[in-house]
């Protein structure tokens, strides 16, 4: 029976290397099933988040060969086999144990964004057109995968200035919800740090929901920042409209 | 209170944070308890977040006919008459308000062309009634809740397992538990619990759910003295992935046939036709698994041993929009693009339709202070549940159990936790460290995975069910000396270890059940028995725990008032 070697994390706090497991191959195998044998044979206290292994609940997120994706959808056999498949954990985050990494930073983000507030008075009618852009926002499934390669959180650590791109995509979801009366955009400058991100797009790349997080989330927050803060023309000409969409 | 221990107090304590546990502490907040929810995984990874099709409720936002008392006769008529009337009563009248309150709260459902919100056709309803976000409802839906409980401030306790449930004389007093991450432990003191830890499917081998579905809050309960209701009744979902082996089991979305798809065997012959002429791939799900299965065993199965679900005669750009993540999950899984071939499906353990028994106005169970919602808690779906009534349940009687606990912690005093049995649970939780050898947690529950799936599965026979009886007794004697490897640490060993306990009481409950109903009736089918017979649908299964032994009796079903059976008698307008 074919083979493959998986070379795990093992771990804990600031300690820890790499360890090989060998398992069996089978057909259509992902890399989340192959840790699970590991689990069920050879390491049954290896630590691993997972929930849904269909990909909708954003659990599994590891750094497979070094990239940033979520196991239940990382196919075996589309990696290079006849090396080990190195698994690592998110590098972003503080370490747990072994490939459990400590995410609590980000709910702690998310609790700075003021939620929907729809507009006083309003009727509750969308229409499809309307809805379609803050629906892939809402698509997220909140993987942590765009934090874990963001260079301002990866490399620079700006974790106390800096919201990092899964933030900016809902904080995007509720600005451009057609109902929503609410201005983040103080917000986005000042405690989220938009201006820290220089649009390298590494968080549109990873992500496994295919959201178009630069161009369609922070591009447009950025430009709202812009209009705010420093177009004075824009600033009054949407404060005679009344209105806040751009 | 021993100091070693963490200790928290509240007034009311969450175990679950799927939609029934989020809507449920969203309701207590808002009548002014402490609430604290505990959840074995981190926030938003509910098993809720995986639900695709939709919502059900008769809004008639598409189909202008639509209305409460026809969802309600389809919510008891799939069920095959065993529901609780009460339950799907209010269900059928409550879930429109519960669908608009999360539009309220920021949920964007996809939409009509005059601005409501979209539903769609599934199995079993007369009309269009799935409020949905394409297919991925369920995400829309926990984020939602999420959000919403999080602005209003409840205390979340995430990748914290509930072990004992703590009481005081009758009535409960608190629980127990540990930290996922550290292994330390932690004691909750509460004045009421609401138990929405969701299924049991993770007893099964082929399963579309979760490894949090083990049933461990009916397996609290159980152990507090409660009782269960209906555990024979477990739904086979049609359609699962059935290649490769790597994603067996893994759901293909109802919405798929709600859509149009069709079902073909390997002849091409589109074979419902033959179980269900009039309502054909959009019968309900007993009916449709039955079919896929019984067209496998007969040999007219696919290559992987499944049925063809084709949904390629629709326009690509339709496919994808309507049905992304099952357009993504086959190129992805199976290296099939679904707008030009069909899809290989078959029966995946899905959900179970029993569960805690509870009052229908309040989801009290039958200890004081202890109240159920959404799959743990059982009634409202009988013996077979319509695709869709899954989150409305969760939202109708979420908000029902939150409400009734918060008004049940204002009444009473602060209970009294007795040190005895904190210890025992403390004991109970260290003893798998302690044993020099013995079976691990993931061989057990392997072996459990086996049994249930090869002898408690859609179709049943007495002698697979005593067989299925006298393994589990073997299964329960080793998992007495499982043994667990490593540190309190982020153990998943020892996490297992906890959830294969709880595995084991579930599946006996369920095997019991099915072994005593000597009939077939929605998604319990007996080769030995194959008639539905009246007399067993005017009785509902009780399992309770009498001194250490799991006894079963009958209860008879509430009675229909007649209104209501006037209501179930007649046909409905057929939709546009």
């Amino acid at each position: 029976m074919a083979e493959a070697t998986m070379r795990i994390f093992r771990g804990e706090g600031e300690t820890g290397k790499h360890v090989d497991y060998v398992v069996p191959l089978v057909p259509g195998m992902v890399v989340l099933d192959a840790v699970h044998s590991v689990q069920a044979h050879q390491a049954p206290d290896l630590a691993v988040r997972w929930n849904c292994k269909a990909g909708k609940c954003g659990s599994c997120s590891a750094e497979v060969n070094g990239r940033p994706r979520l196991m239940c959808k990382t196919r075996m056999d589309d990696l290079p086999l006849d090396q080990p498949v190195t698994i690592s954990p998110l590098k972003t985050f503080p370490l747990i144990k072994d490939l459990a990494t400590d995410v609590s930073w980000n709910y702690r983000v998310n609790k700075k964004i003021p939620p929907f507030q729809p507009r006083p008075g309003v009727e509750w009618k969308m229409y499809q057109r309307d809805v379609d852009r803050v629906q892939e926002f809402r698509k997220c499934i909140e993987c942590f995968l765009c934090q874990d390669v963001c260079h301002v959180l990866r490399d620079h650590g700006k974790k106390d200035d800096f919201g990092g791109p899964r933030f900016f995509v809902r904080t995007a979801s509720l600005e451009m919800h057609p109902l929503d009366g609410a201005d983040r955009v103080p917000l986005l400058k000042k405690t989220l740090g938009i201006g820290f991100c220089n649009i390298t797009k590494c968080c549109t790349e990873v992500c496994p929901e295919e959201i178009h997080i630069t161009d369609n989330a922070i591009i447009p927050l950025k430009e709202r920042v812009v209009d705010e803060f420093y177009d004075p023309l824009a600033k009054l000409w949407r404060k005679i409209r009344g209105a806040k969409t751009a | 209170m021993t100091p070693k221990y963490e200790s928290h107090e509240y007034d009311v304590l969450i175990i679950g944070a799927g939609g029934a546990g989020l809507r449920a502490a969203i309701e207590a907040l808002a009548h002014g308890a402490r609430v604290a929810v505990v959840c074995k995984s981190l926030l938003g990874k509910a098993h809720t977040v995986m639900a695709e099709g939709g919502l059900a409720a008769a809004m008639g936002n598409v189909d202008k006919a639509d209305d409460w008392k026809t969802h309600f006769r389809d919510t008891m008529r799939g069920g095959k008459l065993l529901n609780n009337w009460r339950m799907a009563q209010l269900h059928a009248q409550e879930a429109p308000d519960r669908a608009r309150e999360l539009e309220q709260w920021g949920a964007l459902f996809d939409r009509t062309d005059s601005g409501d919100i979209m539903q769609r056709a599934f199995g079993g309803h007369t009309y269009k009634r799935l409020c949905h976000v394409g297919d991925r409802t369920g995400l829309e839906m926990i984020r939602t809740l999420q959000d919403r409980g999080v602005q209003m401030g409840f205390d979340v306790f995430m990748e914290c397992t509930i072990t004992r449930l703590l009481k005081d004389g009758d009535r409960v007093a608190g629980a127990f538990g540990y930290w996922r991450e550290s292994g330390r432990f932690v004691i909750f003191r509460a004045k009421a619990i609401v138990i929405s830890t969701g299924g049991i499917g993770k007893c099964w081998k082929i399963t579309s759910n979760s490894w949090e579905c083990t049933g461990d809050g009916m397996a609290l309960a159980y152990r507090a003295g409660a009782e269960l209701l209906d555990m024979e009744f477990v739904q086979f979902h049609p359609t699962g992935m059935v290649w490769p082996p790597g994603v067996q089991g893994i759901l293909v979305t109802e919405a798929v046939r709600g859509e149009g798809g069709i079902l073909r065997n390997k002849d091409g012959e589109r074979f419902m036709q033959k179980y269900d002429p009039k309502r054909m791939e959009l019968s309900t799900r007993d009916v449709v698994a039955r079919s896929i299965y019984t067209e496998v065993r007969e040999g007219r199965g696919s290559p992987h041993g499944g049925a063809f679900l084709d949904i390629s005669h629709k326009p690509a750009e339709y496919v994808k929009r309507k049905l992304p993540s099952m357009y993504h999950q086959f190129k992805e899984l199976a290296d099939v693009d679904i707008t030009k071939g069909p899809m290989e499906v078959g029966p995946t353990c899905h959900y179970v339709m029993g569960g805690i028994r509870v009052e229908a106005e309040t989801g009290q169970s039958s200890i004081a202070g202890l109240f159920a919602a959404g799959e743990a808690a059982a009634g409202l779906h009988g013996a077979n549940r319509l695709g869709g009534n899954s989150l409305s349940d969760l939202l109708v009687f979420g908000r029902r159990a939150g409400l009734a606990a918060a008004e049940h912690a204002k009444k009473t005093t602060a209970p009294a936790v007795d040190q005895g049995q904190i210890d025992e649970a403390e004991r109970e939780l260290l003893a798998p460290f302690e044993r020099p050898e013995g079976d691990s947690p993931y061989q057990i529950h392997h072996d459990l995975q086996e049994t249930m799936q090869t002898l408690v599965g859609i179709f049943r026979n007495e002698d697979d069910l005593k067989k299925a009886l006298a393994e589990l007794e073997g299964l329960k004697e080793r998992a007495k000396r499982m043994r667990v490897e490593g540190s309190r640490l982020f153990n998943p060993g020892w996490h297992l270890s906890q959830d294969v306990r709880n595995m084991l009481i579930v599946s006996e409950a369920c095997t019991h059940a099915a072994l005593a109903r000597k009939e077939s009736r929605g998604a319990h089918s007996r080769l030995d028995f194959p008639k539905t017979e009246e007399e067993w649908g005017r009785k509902n299964h009780v399992i309770v725990d009498r001194s250490g032994e799991m006894t079963l009796f009958e209860v008879p079903r509430p009675e229909i008032p007649d209104e209501l059976k006037q209501l179930l008698a007649e046909e409905a307008v057929a939709a546009k």
